[in-house]
């Protein structure tokens, strides 16, 4: 017990330290990709829903590409060819090739994956929209941007949101696999610390204990982000 | 005459589906197809190929077993948590917890290196008939794969049989079944028929773990996509067949489950 708690602490001659780093490293990259997929989200939904015949047809080979792949060979695949293929060009331009740091690769890359899911999200949300709503708006002269802005994206949300909850979710978890192409995050400093010191168990477990943390609190301020984008509309239980 | 207005039928459909804009779309989908087969490496291909059949094989059998498997996990999960006792129910939720909580890699290496490095310690471990198999990989990866998909199919199955109508299960009861036939006959099954399309989405996602066992050296298909890798030092070309592989097993997947769904009568309230 006093050797797991010494192996466990924060300072250097326990690893605690560096599997908070590796903490820190995964919450960034899933919120970045989260934001990334989100932005990506917003746009596919309006492209797949007000778009012109070719960019829906792109946007369901898109979404339908990424969600029959698993995710680890797209992060392969991206990781590679996504960093090739920006040095190519810039050496075809003229410029210097750049070391593309991992923090960036990854968050473009599962951006990319989460891109794909929360379109699909998203576009039930704004279909589950009273389509009146859309309509009183556009009857208003709202342009586009200030229809998004004030009506759509505000009376959607509610709908999205336990959507959007699981894409968080399944964010944080997917940073793991970013472990395999050498990143360091909370799955591969834990592989390290256990290998080092030969207690994979308790680093394992210690691991785990931290990801179901970060799922439980994220579930609490989810819940009450859901109570506020649900405020003035009939209760979650009898809506059910 | 049926058949006649069949034909037309689909002809209409398929007038109605390729439409200009599609037609070209194809067109640049197969010549960025071709220009991958004449440009890209591809000499490897007869070198590797048995190698990629066995790891294929070796895919598939991990998915069947693990589905299967976690399954039938699933279902005492499920019902613990739609009507079991308190001291069933809790842990039932507590293990879909932990499992949905936690990336499954972590889950993997978890067992692998933790579980593997703690039986060695124990010399009647060492000595029992198992130990030929727990020396190996493939165990740890199904194990891993089973309780997965047993976490995130209990909470399935609970909603499926909290939905099933109250109704039924009284009729049941009232009919003077006993309460296994009342499971077996009447609420398992609504119970499934409710989880089916949910059960064809887990299976596609559990296919997309499947290449996880990889990291703890199973050779499935996507090792021997990183062994060609390592070997020939392409970048893409094995990735991309790799992609291509999975896209196939995710669509006939997909097809025959739907064929199986719309096989069950779907009219349940």
């Amino acid at each position: 017990m006093a050797r797991i708690i010494e192996l466990l602490s924060p300072t250097p001659p326990g690893w605690g330290g560096t599997l908070l780093v590796g903490l820190l490293h995964s919450v960034e990259i899933a919120a970045g990709a989260f934001g990334l997929g989100l932005v990506i989200g917003i746009c596919g939904a309006y492209g797949k829903l007000y778009g012109g015949p070719v960019v829906r047809d792109l946007l369901a080979v898109y979404t339908t590409i990424v969600r029959a792949v698993p995710e680890l060979v797209l992060i392969l695949l991206l990781y590679y060819a996504g960093t090739d293929l920006i040095n190519q060009l810039l050496t075809a331009m003229g410029y210097q090739r750049i070391d593309i740091s991992g923090l960036v690769a990854g968050i473009a890359v599962l951006g990319f994956v989460q891109g794909a899911y929360s379109t699909e999200v998203m576009r039930g949300a704004i279909l589950a929209i009273p389509q009146g709503q859309i309509e009183a708006a556009r009857a208003y002269g709202m342009s586009p941007g200030l229809l998004l802005r004030r009506i759509t994206l505000p009376a959607m949300l509610p709908f999205a949101i336990p959507g959007l909850a699981n894409l968080w979710l399944i964010a944080t978890k997917d940073t793991a696999l970013l472990a395999v192409v050498g990143f360091f995050e909370l799955t591969l400093a834990t592989r390290q610390a256990a290998g080092v010191t030969k207690a994979y168990l308790t680093f394992f477990l210690a691991a785990g204990v931290i990801y179901l943390l970060l799922t439980l609190v994220s579930n609490l301020i989810i819940g009450r982000i859901e109570v506020w984008a649900r405020r003035g509309m009939p209760s979650l239980k009898e809506a059910r | 005459m049926a058949v006649e207005a069949t034909i037309v039928n689909v002809a209409a459909r398929a007038s109605l589906w390729l439409q200009p804009h599609r037609i070209v779309l194809i067109v640049i989908g197969l010549a960025l197809v071709f220009a991958a087969a004449f440009f890209m490496r591809w000499d490897w291909l007869p070198q590797y190929y048995e190698m990629a059949l066995v790891g294929l094989w070796r895919t598939l059998w991990i998915l069947a077993v693990t589905c299967t498997l976690g399954f039938l996990l699933a279902v005492p999960l499920g019902l613990a948590q739609a009507a079991g006792p308190f001291w069933l129910a809790a842990p039932a939720k507590a293990f879909c917890t932990v499992i949905r909580g936690t990336p499954l890699l972590l889950q993997l290496w978890l067992l692998y290196y933790g579980l593997g490095s703690l039986f060695p310690q124990y010399p009647w471990v060492r000595e029992s008939w198992m130990w030929p198999y727990l020396r190996q990989a493939w165990p740890y990866g199904v194990l891993a794969l089973t309780l997965s998909f047993a976490g995130y199919e209990g909470e399935v199955m609970r909603g499926a049989f909290a939905g099933v109508p109250k109704g039924q299960l009284e009729a049941a009861r009232a009919f003077g079944m006993s309460r296994w036939k009342i499971l077996r006959r009447i609420w398992l099954p609504q119970a499934f028929y409710r989880a089916l399309p949910t059960l064809t989405g887990e299976t596609v996602l559990q296919l997309k773990s499947t290449p996880l066992v990889a990291t703890i050296s199973v050779i499935d298909i996507f090792a021997v996509s990183s062994k060609v890798r390592q070997s020939t030092f392409l970048t893409y070309e094995p990735l991309l067949l790799l992609a291509l592989i999975y896209m196939a097993i995710t669509g006939i997947l997909v097809f025959v489950l739907g064929k199986i769904e719309a096989r069950i009568p779907n009219k349940i309230g």
